[in-house]
């Protein structure tokens, strides 16, 4: 990278998100207190929505808000207050074997950084390629991949009313 | 922008979550870091849509993330019948198809 192209702003704001995320993503994988870690998962999933924005993507932007920081958020908020009686610390967060846990983490995060910089090296990404727009993936979506959509359909439905067999009283 | 950059930044979070998933022991925690680990793909798939100019990356990330709120609510119910059923959902405290 050379020296004059670090200071652009997209890479200022990627490098901002991005050490915010890491950080997050830590606190989520650490923290001593579920409530605590699911919103430090928040942080997360808006900074990766963030990212979307910085890749031209904006409407997987809108939709990871709108899924993740919204539904999936709110799922796990209820999920944490119906399985416990208290909201607040618990000591017993991590399991026995944490030990495995960093070599593993650490191993294959250092295979995964050397392959990535040995197959793509300094490899720009195109900066004046027009953003693709919502109509584009509207017409992938129920054009070439409609049988996928089809598919994830059924998918949507079988979970939900498993969902609901699975959790209701009985 | 660098490719490389978002790659890098997947690869962190994919480990991150994988660290979660191994070292956790409550359902809801591991629940969390399959999130991280799903995140951290989607981050792949829509670098290399803006590389190679395509829509496909972008049709595929959203499938996945409708593929992975399924995933969370299925999770989450068979969390809750654990809980109701053991009134605890610490993960290796379920042994008994451990032979």
């Amino acid at each position: 990278m050379i020296a004059s192209d670090v200071l652009i702003a997209q890479n200022i704001g990627f490098g901002i998100i991005a050490a915010v995320m890491v950080v997050a993503a830590l606190r989520v994988v650490t923290s001593k207190n579920v409530v605590h870690a699911a919103l430090w998962l928040v942080l997360v999933l808006s900074g990766i929505a963030a990212q979307y924005v910085l890749l031209a993507a904006e409407f997987v932007a809108v939709t990871q808000v709108l899924v993740y920081v919204g539904a999936v958020m709110v799922l796990f908020l209820f999920g944490t207050m119906l399985t416990r009686a208290r909201i607040g610390g618990e000591a017993d967060l991590d399991n026995r074997n944490w030990f495995i846990s960093i070599p593993v983490a650490v191993i294959l995060l250092a295979t995964m950084l050397f392959a990535l910089a040995d197959g793509f090296g300094d490899e720009k990404l195109p900066a004046d390629s027009t953003p693709i727009s919502t109509r584009e993936v509207s017409d992938s979506i129920f054009g070439p991949y409609v049988l996928p959509f089809w598919a994830l359909s059924f998918v949507l439905t079988a979970a939900l009313t498993g969902a609901i067999v699975l959790a209701r009283k009985d | 922008m660098l490719l490389n950059q978002f790659l890098f930044l997947g690869a962190v979070l994919f480990c991150i979550g994988v660290y979660g998933v191994i070292t956790r022991r409550n359902a809801v925690m591991v629940l969390m870091s399959i999130e991280l680990i799903l995140n951290a793909v989607n981050i792949n798939l829509i670098a290399f849509a803006l590389r190679n100019g395509s829509v496909d990356g972008h049709v595929f990330a959203l499938y996945v993330i409708a593929v992975a709120a399924a995933e969370v609510g299925v999770g989450l119910a068979m969390v809750l019948l654990v809980y109701r059923n053991r009134r605890s959902i610490a993960l290796d405290e379920l042994a008994e198809m451990k032979g």
